[in-house]
């Protein structure tokens, strides 16, 4: 067999050997809070990939269990003292798990979802359940299949896949000035498929700054919600590809408006046994690369406006254990049309997860319903970010909160202050 | 048999709650010690009456049975040594009553601290006890293990605000102790006797905590030292001074070693102690607790003194402790952490003491902690791979608890006995103490079920079988 360009389980057996059981991860990890058994958390998973590895235990149903408790988030490792990679050795074992046995058992923890009458009145009003007819638009490796596959997702309410998408919308290459670079933008499933016009946005902001921009049509999902239900081969096909995608053009940066690809295509491929790192190397998040080329100043020039929109942030996961979490509150700090308030829990994960809430869909949201009293202490009528997978998370866990609060890309505030 | 246990359990607590997979026994064997014991089985447990019901099936089939906090004791209190059912409390975790006006809280066992903390504070009123693991550690396991924190110096550590406990007894009954009222004289204290016993004499479901009102604010301060002299006498001239800090925590030499290259604030090399002191109280009086506490320590051979203006710099101040502990690493790959307490005027005596143990025996012991109530964190560092290593550290830690004990100290201040520190119980207490422990262990729990193999060493002597004065002479 060829060897895989994802890391196996024994390839993390050093990092594994490190973990001293202190503890401090149940402080951080989203599922221990709601679950609150040792097999949720951090700690109790490293102790099962150490287990594997010594054979006291095989891949049994338990175990699957276990390891299926997990949004590989990473808040678990940013505070880890030895900084155990919690979310990648769970990656391996839900690798070994489909190797051994095949992707359809992941399923296998699939809670049965029960209906919310009440939810189903709200329905109306705020969203609609993705319909199976228009997931015909979206490609067979898009993440967005596994995410939000309608069969089982009940009562989620999620947004309408547009009707035209990004690539429908903006052209492949857009010249800049000569004296600025080329930029590329890569933008996952969810921008290109279901929030088309944030991608939108982020192409004009680009276009303005001067910079040449790229936005190949090879480009694919990043591959997180593969990572995340333990499809390997997938996540190889698609780094393949999306790398590839790049090469085409010579391009300074690769900037992503999505938090998770931002990990995937930026963290995630780095860890790959392939030489990615030219690629991984470019990969930027929009507020990073906004704050670097002076925009973040002249928001913060621009007249404050009379009639201002209350907003909150909340920090995808994927950019909180990058350190990413300083520019997106300076971004919306600065901008002339928003009250900026910080909020309780503004850190604590959505509960998205990958793939997590196709599986443990009422543990999603019982770990998306933790930021409400926070959410509501704060008074924000907007709460932003930096992720449409929380986007769309957040405003699935608002809506079974009945609270009147939307949940928005912090691109719209930026281009509507421009406008 | 097993079946049947298990049966009775799914019958008490539900199937999901009743956990008997390999696996699952894997993920409950450890706690923070890092040692590994199986379980037999594993009880997630909801209300006092489901502790109380398990509790009972345990003590008729004279099974082991082990209160589980969030597994973050350092001595090994929740590890099934020999097997059983380890009860896990963590599901327990309801505030059930914050009480404004008699400044008290009622708790279940798995709350864990710092949210109490967070929603005391919320009303203006403060749980003082802060152990470095109150993010993470249950109320629970706080009173088992009577833990304590930088705070305790001026605030006392746990068992100073638990006012009273509902506790299941080993033999599954339901008994409270204490209650919601400072003063209490109605028969023997059990909550006192609870506290602290490492849960070997009953689970507590229940506990009634003291508050305090949350004092008004707080002045952090990190101190450079010339020597580590300097910065252990400065301990006891500010305690000499009457001024009781909120906190007095230390670092020697070796310790700064571990942190200079990640600490934010610059150490420079001739730095060889460092004491974080923090003051709290009426805002208008810090400053001046703050002049007093400097005139009293000019002597010492200062460096460098750094006073936090604002909270972002407090915890910058923080932050330099807390990174103390994962960076011994660095030193050697095995770590043996004790946690010592002498007298807080023998610290200076203390100090040297570890200094010749390590130049004697050539290994790197890093001395860190709240020098403030003479609690030591003593960390040798080694690696156990180096030949003859294991009896070398035999012999450290017989001289450095024997020196703890030579100046009236303890050789443990908050982490427990458990399992591993028995073995040392008898260089500090004598036969007729440790006895007089052991005849109350026996009297509470006939059949020895709770937490067995812990506190007390099998070698010590047992109680003699208490005999009947009606029993016929043969
Ligand atoms: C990084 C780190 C830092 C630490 N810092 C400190 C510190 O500063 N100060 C300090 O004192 N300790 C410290 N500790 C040790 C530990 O956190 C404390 O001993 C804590 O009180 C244990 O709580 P737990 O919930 O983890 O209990 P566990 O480890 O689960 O259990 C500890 C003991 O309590 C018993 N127990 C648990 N719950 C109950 C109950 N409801 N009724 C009866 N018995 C029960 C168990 O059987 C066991 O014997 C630290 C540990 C770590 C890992
Ligand atoms: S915080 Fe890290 S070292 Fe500590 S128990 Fe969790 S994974 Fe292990
Ligand atoms: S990655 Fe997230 S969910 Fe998984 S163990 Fe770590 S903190 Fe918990």
């Amino acid at each position: 067999m060829k060897k895989s360009k994802n890391k196996s389980l024994r390839d993390f057996e050093k990092v594994i050997r490190e973990c001293v059981k202190c503890g401090v991860c149940q402080a951080h990890c989203p599922t221990y809070q709601v679950i609150k058994k040792e097999g949720a958390v951090a700690r109790g998973k490293i102790a099962l990939a150490a287990a594997l590895l010594d054979g006291e235990t095989g891949l049994e149903e338990r175990l699957q269990q276990d390891i299926s408790m997990c949004l590989m988030c990473g808040s678990c490792v940013s505070k880890c003292p030895n900084k155990v990679p919690t979310h990648g050795i769970v990656g391996a074992i839900r690798r070994e798990i489909t190797d051994n046995q095949g992707l359809s058992l992941i399923g296998k923890g699939v809670s049965t979802l029960l209906g919310s009458p009440v939810l189903m009145k709200t329905l109306g009003k705020s969203g609609a359940i993705l319909a199976p007819l228009l997931l015909k638009k979206v490609p067979d490796t898009s993440g967005l299949r596994l995410r939000f596959p309608s069969l089982i997702m009940k009562d989620r309410t999620i947004p309408h896949i547009a009707f035209r998408n990004l690539f429908d919308r903006v052209p492949e290459f857009i010249e800049g000035r000569a004296d600025k670079p080329v930029v590329g933008f890569f933008a996952g499933c969810a921008i290109t498929y279901v929030y088309p016009e944030i991608g939108e946005m982020m192409v004009a902001i680009l276009q303005r700054m001067g910079v040449s921009v790229y936005v190949p049509r090879s480009q694919q999902c990043c591959g997180i919600p593969a990572l995340s239900s333990g499809n390997g081969k997938l996540v190889e096909q698609l780094a393949e590809t999306n790398v590839g995608a790049f090469r085409k053009k010579e391009v300074r940066h690769i900037i992503t408006a999505c938090a998770s690809c931002n990990g995937g295509i930026g963290e995630y491929y780095e860890t790959m046994t392939a030489d990615y790192h030219d690629f991984t190397g470019k990969v930027i998040d929009f507020s990073v690369f906004l704050k670097q080329q002076g925009l973040f100043a002249e928001l913060a020039g621009m007249d404050k406006w009379p009639e201002r929109i209350k907003v909150t942030y909340h920090d995808p996961c994927h950019l909180k254990i990058q350190g990413i979490t300083k520019e997106p509150r300076e971004l919306l700090r600065a901008l002339p049309n928003v009250d900026f308030v910080e909020m309780e829990s503004a850190s604590t994960c959505c509960g998205l997860g990958g793939t997590f809430s196709v599986y443990h869909y009422e543990e999603s949201k019982a770990i998306g319903a933790r930021k409400i009293p926070g959410l509501i202490e704060s008074g924000a009528e907007l709460i932003a970010t930096a992720c449409p997978g929380c986007i769309i998370q957040l405003q699935d866990i608002i809506n079974h909160a009945g609270l009147q609060v939307r949940a928005g890309h912090i691109l719209e505030l930026i281009a509507e202050a421009l406008k | 048999m097993y079946d049947q246990l298990v049966t009775e359990l799914i019958d008490i607590v539900g199937k999901d709650n009743v956990l008997t997979a390999m696996s699952d026994r894997i993920t409950h064997s450890y706690d923070a010690t890092q040692e590994k014991h199986l379980p037999d089985v594993v009880v997630y447990a909801a209300s006092t009456e489901e502790v109380s019901q398990v509790v009972k099936i345990a003590n008729r089939l004279k099974m082991p049975l082990l209160p589980r906090g969030a597994g973050s004791g350092f001595t090994g209190g929740t590890l099934p040594v020999r097997g059983g059912i380890v009860l896990v409390l963590t599901k327990m975790d309801r505030i059930i009553d914050i009480d404004t006006e008699n400044l008290t809280a009622e708790v279940e066992p798995g709350v864990v601290t710092a949210e109490l903390q967070r929603q005391v504070e919320k009303l203006g009123l403060f749980y003082p006890p802060d152990p470095a693991s109150k993010e993470f550690s249950t109320l629970g396991g706080n009173v088992a293990e009577c833990a304590g924190g930088p705070r305790c110096v001026k605030y006392g550590v746990t068992k100073d605000y638990v006012l009273g406990l509902e506790v299941v007894t080993p033999t599954g009954d339901i008994i409270r102790t204490g209650g919601r009222t400072l003063k209490n004289v109605v028969g023997y204290d059990l909550t006192k006797l609870f506290v602290g016993s490492e849960g070997t004499l009953g689970i507590a479901t229940k506990i009634i905590l003291k508050l305090l009102p949350k004092p008004a604010a707080k002045k952090t301060m990190l101190v450079q030292f010339e020597t580590i002299d300097g910065a252990a006498k400065s301990v006891s001239a500010i305690i000499g001074a009457k001024i009781i800090p909120t906190t007095l925590e230390f670092m020697d030499a070796a310790t700064i070693n571990c942190i200079r290259d990640v600490c934010t604030i610059p150490l420079p090399e001739n730095c060889q102690a460092v004491l974080i002191i923090e003051v709290d109280g009426d805002a208008q009086l810090l400053d001046k607790q703050v002049e007093q506490i400097l005139a009293v320590i000019k002597p010492f051979g200062i460096l460098h003194t750094k006073i936090a203006v604002t909270d972002e710099e407090s915890e910058e101040i923080w932050q330099v402790r807390r990174i103390v502990s994962p960076s011994l690493r660095k030193i050697n790959p095995d770590k043996f952490n004790e946690d010592i307490v002498v007298p807080r005027s023998k610290v200076p005596d203390m100090i040297r003491a570890l200094e010749k143990i390590a130049a004697d025996y050539g290994v790197v012991i890093v001395n860190f902690g709240h020098a403030g109530d003479g609690n030591i964190h003593v960390n040798v560092m080694v690696d156990m791979k180096e030949h003859g290593m294991e009896a070398k550290i035999e012999k450290v830690m017989d001289e450095i608890f024997g020196a703890a004990v030579k100046l009236r100290g303890a050789i443990s201040g908050e982490h427990g006995i458990g399992t591993s520190k028995a073995k040392y119980m008898n260089m500090e207490l004598d036969i007729a103490t440790i006895s007089y422990m052991q005849r109350i262990k026996a009297a509470l729990d006939p059949n020895n079920i709770l937490n067995p193999g812990k506190i007390f060493l099998e070698s010590y002597p047992q109680p003699p079988a208490a005999v009947s004065i009606q029993e016929p002479r043969k």
